[in-house]
């Protein structure tokens, strides 16, 4: 049944492949989980693929969706056919402009991945949060439950806007549906053509504003008629239902496919029915089959069009024999009488029976439930405890479930062990390393099975929050029916570890059933294999009979040429032992979709991957095994002297058993402790970095360029290593002010990723064999147990004053890091930076960080990088939303300043009490150096000593404050997407009010977090995602911006071209009076090269002009100088030398060479026309007339070697 | 005066032409070429680790990051089509024929016996008049005897002369053990062709960095000396097409490279350096050289100071060698 009319596709793909051909223009932003159909829409357009029409549609990137939203407005307004996807955050940014779009009824439909909120937290994933708070804006919502539907609603919804003009929101499961892999039936062109009423279009067209017959909209209405002039409308509404019913039924008659706005499914004579939207519609079904064959009587109503909600559609399709509702809402409101769709059943109930149009026999119970918020599971047994809630006499009126509420007691009661899975599905669960090619082999696998045999296939696929070393767990379904389980697999037929490590780390085998299939990819042969596995698993393979195979897939792909991957070699042995296929058609058909895949390159690439599949055969080996014999058991996730809520919760989570957590673990607001990820221990780094100390010339730039804070240095008095392991290395501190000290370079072996930055960046060689450094890799696995022993012996030995520390780039590596041990990618070009910071002043710093990459690494749990030092003082934290970090950071600043004027006012009025000389001190002493901070600190413990014997009221409120008479550091963070794009308008604004804010820019030139799509920053020439063409114009200089408010202390800055300008710059913009900006230079995966080459590529980058170095400083203008101090040379070389390294500049050389060179070119003139306006602003009001480095501005010295 | 030459069966208006170079890359610069007087012109070397590599490198950067995080399945736009280097060069080829008149030779460079003989068909395919195999070896194992690195050149030049039927050149190093021996197993191999000599790119030593520094730098006119005397002493013996590459950067130079058995002489640096137009200096510096010298065509030069042909054979050999020495006194 290899039939065309069938894909395999997930449903981003499948509607934006509808959208895209009913629209000619598109806006765009990105935003998990919606912009892989951005993404989608972009290349087409980018490749010149026609719409419906034969034209090709347009699409503009736009700074927010805030943005997206008016150029939708003005699009649809000229009569031009648009479309837009969105989810959570940005959809609230559109809503204004939907009540506007709704209130001009233009036709219009956007696509939404139904995605939580944020609110205690942040989550990407799942839930109706965000479309329920756009349900009183007068828009249609149409909801799809699954991969088929949401494709087919997408065409319906298209249909319909222009037939009811009144504009759709088509929204569907973020994560769920919209990332899970399915086979379904393709829309071809003719049944579109045919669905969409072209006398419609015309009449959209005729409506169009145009001076050729112009109108005006957007007029101001008076009360004599604003409220007669809203209802005008309400006609419109009242069709809208009619019209989809019959866009419904129109698109049964083309497709065979019939859709209802309220589809019942169930009993004909139910007596319990669950209302509910989503995905979980279809679980309830395959539930409702199973009870139902069993004696029980139940059902359930899905709603499709929530909105405009139609009462006798509703009414019309409830069995009369109902005696119980649940209403499932997959949001929370808190406070409210009931969850919006509940609300909307009550009403809608109460007004069927006043109408006279009730179906019921019986008034109803009706019950209101949540379930599945930010993707939570919702499975067969969750539905069966709703049905059972149901049967009660007294049910819960408002209730959860899926999660253990042991605090307010909502939560219903789960039977965990209901399976009701049917035999015939195939159920294959895989364990792979984040990139080990393990999730695309697996969308490959379904693709063959899917398109290429008469079974249904389904995927979905859970990724960890973490960006180096993740774990994935790609979950496939194969069977011969339509399969409805749209839920994680958790007795699966055959469990795959692709990485080895993992083993230790998870319960894997707690998915098999008794005679599954366990695949291992180990570098253990088959006869040492079984021994070498921890206790449990051993014990669960015996007791579960499971048929064990191993292969060495690393060394298979070493052999045949496949470099590190071993995606064709798993997926080879998936095929050939789990059973799905025949053996040899499965590998004849692993094979046919090599050469699908690789025939354009080459015949040696197709059989070089055929080598491999045949290689792959040879070296899978059954492995034999007798009874359970290890005494070893798997490592506890944290260690047992983690403090108690990490090992009770956090400990929980890394296991990945966080869904077992209750209610009662949680902080009631969000608040999370800091400093957790330092019992995580990932161990993810083959190698780790081992000091040489007879080479080590003591530099500290290892420690500096760290991303992860896992080597570290210190210095410290000799008698310290009294008690030091015997492998604990150490030198005499080269130091005059420090003599007789000793000095450590130390790894963290278990926190390292491997990523060599350290040893890139080392400097000393030996002079006999320069190839070994001060820092060389060695084999973390021998060395262990060792290092582990150093590092904890290393963090032992007091940290040295800081308030003695010089600031300087060798001396700010002995400043302790309060960040460290992040998710961040290997080798992460921001992190540096955000440890850096921490390091200078953690201890009194509070961030505002912007969402994005450092919002995701610095604050996505199961573990907290941000930690405190001896004192208990770290980093405190927070991420508000993407657009308003400026502000919020802002807010941060203005309240602090508050509290610390109160303060400053409580201490005047008690001076009489606290001693007036002491109070003068407290209050004038000046309060910027580590030693000034350290003396104002005593003064505060001191002055908290005093007002403990005032016994006045003021003395118990500045007790409260006192901590605010130590300056604050308030730091604003956050990525160029950010702050070139979402949030510049209040970016520019907190610029232009001077207040004494730090903004540290994390500049990366393109949206790092969601997968590299273009921002304002992204260089000309540069391909990325909403950018397939090449950006075609200049990067923003925002710097140069921020520098013409004249007050604003600006840097930019390239930790891997001169360090010591980046420590002077965070030094001076720190002590800067007023605001401060870095814009700092931060390599990037999504910039295309191996990252250990960070360092270089951002030398390159300043010498080649593309990233200037400079401070501009206003108060240097006091003392008769430029304010503007350029710190790099004047261009040197060409700009192709530091581009044509990275990928997303050679990809445009791939695709579209002339366009390549003409971008390179004009780029490069460029940066010469940019450095000369530097060069006379530098030079600009300066007395000596000079400014650049060779100049009289203030030279950077000890930049990198 | 005659200057036409016909050099790997392809007749030529003159002996002169651009050798391997990235000049060429540019259409503008190839008209400028062709203007100037090139009778030919000669594509840089598309080398075997780019049509070995260059997908699976560009698959593997690009496959890095893929599918690893919840947010993105991918990190940049993956092109569904995209011209590898192999490609561009193809089309660079079928471009270059269209802009001038004059042959164009391709030119492939690398050392091990793989998929060459694809690439030289499809070479042939877009439009080349020519090839020339640039082998280039480098031997860092000390397993590898000089006869195993001569018997695997003459392989690979066999695989490509089987796919091919266009005439094929093979450019040599300076440093075999006999080159007469080798020039001689090459052309018996089917070498239409040898082209004396291709340049290692000479690293240098950083000191202070400890570090190995890769440099190219163009000729000079000192390194036309060895292509004289190879040329003279193997064209004497080894009747095939000789191209002088390296270190010929005067009319004068040509004079001489062309009485040593060069049949054409190819020019880099000093075009480089100068600009294609300079080849138009070469080219009446050299017509007026022979005029001055009534030489009436390139044929009559062409061997006249070869090791068969001087005066004094024993000045390109050993004895030589003393003599010099021996003359060098303080």
């Amino acid at each position: 049944m290899s039939s065309k009319t069938f894909s395999t596709l997930d449903a981003n793909e499948a509607v934006a492949g509808v959208a895209y051909r009913l629209s000619e223009t598109i806006a765009i932003y990105p935003i998990t989980p919606s912009s892989p159909m951005a993404e989608s829409c972009d290349e087409w357009s980018a490749a010149n693929k026609k719409n419906l029409w034969g034209t090709v549609p347009r699409l503009i990137q736009m700074q927010s969706e805030g943005g997206v939203a008016g150029a939708v407005h003005g699009m649809t307004q000229v009569g031009s056919l648009t479309t837009t996807f969105t989810a959570s955050q940005g959809l609230l940014l559109m809503i204004p402009n939907m009540y506007k779009i709704a209130g001009e009824l233009l036709p219009f439909v956007m696509h939404v991945t139904a995605r939580t909120l944020a609110a205690h937290a942040l989550s990407i994933f799942g839930d109706h949060g965000d479309v329920m708070a756009c349900r009183q804006t007068g828009w249609a919502m149409l909801c799809s439950n699954s991969t088929q539907e949401a494709q087919d609603m997408a065409a319906i919804a298209h249909a319909a806007t222009l037939e009811s003009r009144v504009p759709f929101l088509h929204f569907f499961d973020g994560f769920r549906t919209s990332h899970e892999v399915d086979k379904i039936k393709t829309l071809p062109e003719d049944t579109l053509l045919k669905l969409v009423n072209e006398d419609c279009i015309t009449a959209f067209r005729n409506l169009a504003l145009t001076p050729d017959h112009p109108a005006i909209r957007g007029t101001a209405q008076n009360p004599d008629v604003y409220f007669q002039a809203r209802e005008a409308c309400n006609s419109f509404y009242d069709k809208t239902p009619e019209i989809v019913e019959r866009t419904m039924a129109r698109f049964a008659e083309l497709t065979g496919r019939q859709y209802k706005l309220f589809s019942y499914y169930g009993h004909a004579e139910a007596d319990r029915v669950i209302i509910a939207m989503g995905s979980g519609c279809e679980v309830a079904e395959e539930t409702i089959d199973y009870l139902n064959a069993r004696g029980e009587k139940v059902g359930l109503l899905k709603v499709h069009l929530f909105r405009p909600f139609s009462l006798r559609h509703f009414a019309e399709a409830l069995p009369k024999t109902v005696r119980s509702i649940a209403v499932l809402d997959r949001t929370k409101e808190p406070g409210s009488v009931g969850e919006p769709l509940y609300q909307d059943i009550v009403t809608a109930l109460s007004q069927a029976k006043s109408a006279g149009i009730s179906p019921l026999e019986v008034d109803p119970v009706v019950i209101s439930g949540r379930y599945g918020l930010a993707s939570k599971e919702f499975d067969p047994a969750m539905v069966k405890a709703v049905y059972e809630e149901l049967k009660r006499e007294r049910p819960k009126l408002k209730f959860t479930v899926g999660i253990n509420d042991d605090v307010t007691g909502l939560s219903l009661p789960v039977d965990a062990a209901f399976d009701i899975e049917p035999d015939s599905v195939v159920r294959s669960v895989f364990f792979g390393l984040g990139s080990d090619g393990t999730v695309g082999a697996n969308k490959n696998s379904i693709k063959i099975i899917g398109e290429e045999t008469d079974n249904q296939a389904q995927g979905y696929f859970v990724y960890d929050s973490k960006k180096s070393g993740a774990v994935t767990i790609s979950h496939l379904r194969f069977g011969p029916n339509k399969i409805k389980s749209h839920y994680l697999i958790k007795r699966a037929n055959f469990v795959a570890c692709h990485h080895f490590p993992f083993v230790e780390q998870y319960d894997i085998l707690s998915y098999a059933v008794p005679g599954a299939v366990f695949l291992l990819n180990t570098p253990l042969p088959a006869d040492k294999a079984f021994e070498w596995l921890p206790r449990e698993m051993q014990e669960q393979i015996v007791g579960k009979k499971l048929k064990f195979f191993v292969i060495d897939a690393i060394k298979v792909a070493h052999e045949t040429g496949m470099g590190g991957r071993i995606n064709t070699i798993m997926q080879t042995c998936f095929f050939a032992i789990s059973g799905v296929l025949p053996r040899e058609e499965a590998i004849a058909r692993i094979k046919k979709a090599i050469e699908k895949t690789y025939g354009r390159k080459g015949e040696a690439v197709v059989q070089k991957n055929f080598a491999a599949v045949d290689a792959t055969l040879a070296a899978l080996h059954e492995v034999p095994y007798g009874a359970a014999t290890a005494s070893r058991t798997r490592r506890a996730p944290v260690a047992d002297e983690a403090p108690d809520f990490v090992r009770r919760v956090t400990g929980l989570m890394l296991a990945g058993r966080g869904d077992e957590l209750p209610v009662s673990a949680f902080p009631v607001d969000g608040t999370w402790p800091t400093g957790t990820a330092k019992w995580e221990k990932r161990n993810i780094a083959q190698e780790v970095p081992i000091w040489e100390s007879d080479l080590c010339i003591q530099c500290n730039k290892c420690s500096l360029v760290c991303p992860h804070a896992a080597i570290r240095s210190k210095f410290y008095p000799a008698d310290s290593l009294a008690n030091a392991p015997a492998s604990f290395r150490s030198v005499n501190f080269r130091s005059n002010e420090n003599p007789g000290c000793k000095f450590t370079i130390q790894v963290a072996p278990e926190d390292c990723t491997g990523c060599t930055l350290c040893v890139q960046v080392c400097p000393a060689k030996d002079k006999t064999n320069p190839r070994r450094k001060a820092i060389n890799m060695q084999a973390q696995a021998p060395l262990l147990d060792a290092e582990r022993e150093n590092f904890n012996f290393f963090l032992s030995i007091p940290n040295p004053d800081r308030s003695k520390l010089k600031l300087d780039v060798k001396s700010s590596q002995f400043m302790e890091p309060l960040f460290e041990y992040s998710g961040a990618c290997a080798g992460c070009g921001e992190t540096p930076y955000v440890k850096l910071l921490t390091q200078l002043f953690g201890d009194r710093a509070i961030i505002a960080n912007a969402t994005g990459c450092s919002s995701i690494y610095g604050g996505n749990l199961p573990t907290t990088p941000y930690t405190v030092d001896a004192n208990g003082r770290g980093p405190a934290w927070s991420n508000s939303l993407f657009e308003d970090n400026a502000e919020y950071g802002l807010g941060m600043r203005c309240g602090i300043d508050k509290l610390t004027e109160i303060a400053r006012e409580l201490a005047a009025k008690l001076a009489p009490q606290l001693g007036d000389s002491f109070v003068q001190e407290l209050l004038h002493a000046k309060v910027q150096t580590e030693t000034e901070i350290a003396e104002q600190r005593k003064r505060v413990s001191e002055l908290r000593d005093r007002l403990a014997t005032v016994q006045l009221p003021e003395a118990k409120r500045l007790d409260q404050l006192a901590q605010y008479l130590v300056p604050k550091s308030v730091w604003i963070m956050g990525g160029d997407g950010w702050a070139y794009d979402i949030g510049y308008g209040g970016l520019d604004h907190v610029l232009s009010l001077g207040k004494k804010v730090n903004i540290l820019v994390l500049d990366t030139e393109c949206y790092s977090n969601t997968g590299g799509q273009m921002s304002k920053s992204t260089p000309m020439g540069a391909v990325a995602k909403f950018a397939v063409g090449g950006k075609e114009t200049a990067k923003k200089d925002l710097g140069l911006i921020a520098m013409s408010y004249g007050n604003v202390y600006v840097a930019r800055v390239a930790l891997g071209a001169k360090d010591a300008q980046t420590l002077k710059a965070f030094a001076e913009a720190e002590a800067f009076p007023g605001t401060s900006i870095i814009i700092a230079y931060s390599h990037c995966i999504a910039h295309g090269y191996a990252l250990h080459l960070g360092l270089e590529q951002q030398k390159l980058a300043v010498e080649s002009g593309s990233w200037p170095l400079y401070r501009f400083d206003p108060r240097r203008e006091e003392a008769g100088q430029a304010a503007l101090q350029i710190d790099s040379a004047a261009p040197k070389g060409q700009l192709s030398n530091y581009q044509s390294n990275e990928l997303r500049f050679r990809l445009l050389e791939k695709t579209a060479p002339d366009r390549a060179k003409e971008l390179l070119g004009e780029s490069q003139s460029n940066l010469t026309r940019r450095y000369d306006l530097y060069s006379q602003m530098a030079t600009f009001g300066n007395k000596d007339d000079k400014g650049t480095e060779n100049g009289a501005a203030t030279p950077v010295n000890g930049g990198n070697k | 005066m005659n200057l036409s030459t016909t050099y790997l069966g392809l007749k030529l208006k003159n002996p002169f032409m651009p050798g391997a170079s990235p000049m060429p890359d540019s259409i503008g610069a190839v008209r400028r070429l062709e203007d100037a007087g090139a009778s030919a012109i000669v594509m840089h070397s598309l080398f075997e680790e780019q049509f070995t590599n260059e997908d699976r490198v560009l698959e593997d950067e690009i496959a890095t990051h893929l599918e690893s995080s919840p947010e993105a399945t991918s990190f940049l736009p993956i092109p569904t089509e995209f011209n590898l280097e192999p490609d561009e060069y193809l089309k660079q080829i079928s471009q270059i024929k269209e802009a001038v008149d004059i042959p164009v030779i391709a030119s492939l460079n690398g050392s091990t016996v793989g998929g060459w003989a694809r690439y030289a068909k499809e070479i042939e395919q877009a439009g080349a008049h020519a090839l020339e195999l640039n082998f280039y070896h480098l031997s860092t194992n000390v397993e590898e005897t000089g006869s195993e690195v001569e018997k695997r050149a003459c392989e690979i030049l066999k695989t490509v002369k089987e796919s091919v039927k266009i005439p094929v050149a093979v450019k040599l190093s300076p440093f075999f053990s006999s080159l007469p021996n080798f020039s001689r197993q090459l052309v018996a191999s089917g070498a239409d062709g040898i082209i004396l000599f291709n340049r290692f790119y000479q690293p240098d030593i950083d000191t202070e960095e400890l570090d190995v520094l890769p440099t190219l730098q163009l000729s000079n006119s000192f390194e036309l000396r060895l292509r004289l005397r190879w040329l003279a002493i193997i064209s004497a013996s080894v009747p095939t097409s000789y191209a002088c590459s390296g270190g010929a950067y005067t009319g004068h130079d040509a004079v001489k490279a062309i009485m040593t058995g060069a049949t054409v002489v190819q020019f880099v640096s000093s075009l480089l350096k100068n600009g294609p137009e300079y080849l138009t200096t070469i080219l009446r510096d050299f017509e007026k050289w022979m005029e001055e010298h009534e030489y009436n065509s390139v044929d009559e030069l062409r061997g006249c100071m070869s090791f068969k042909h001087c005066p004094d054979p024993l000045a390109y050999e050993r004895g030589n060698y003393l003599r010099m020495l021996q003359g060098w006194k303080v």
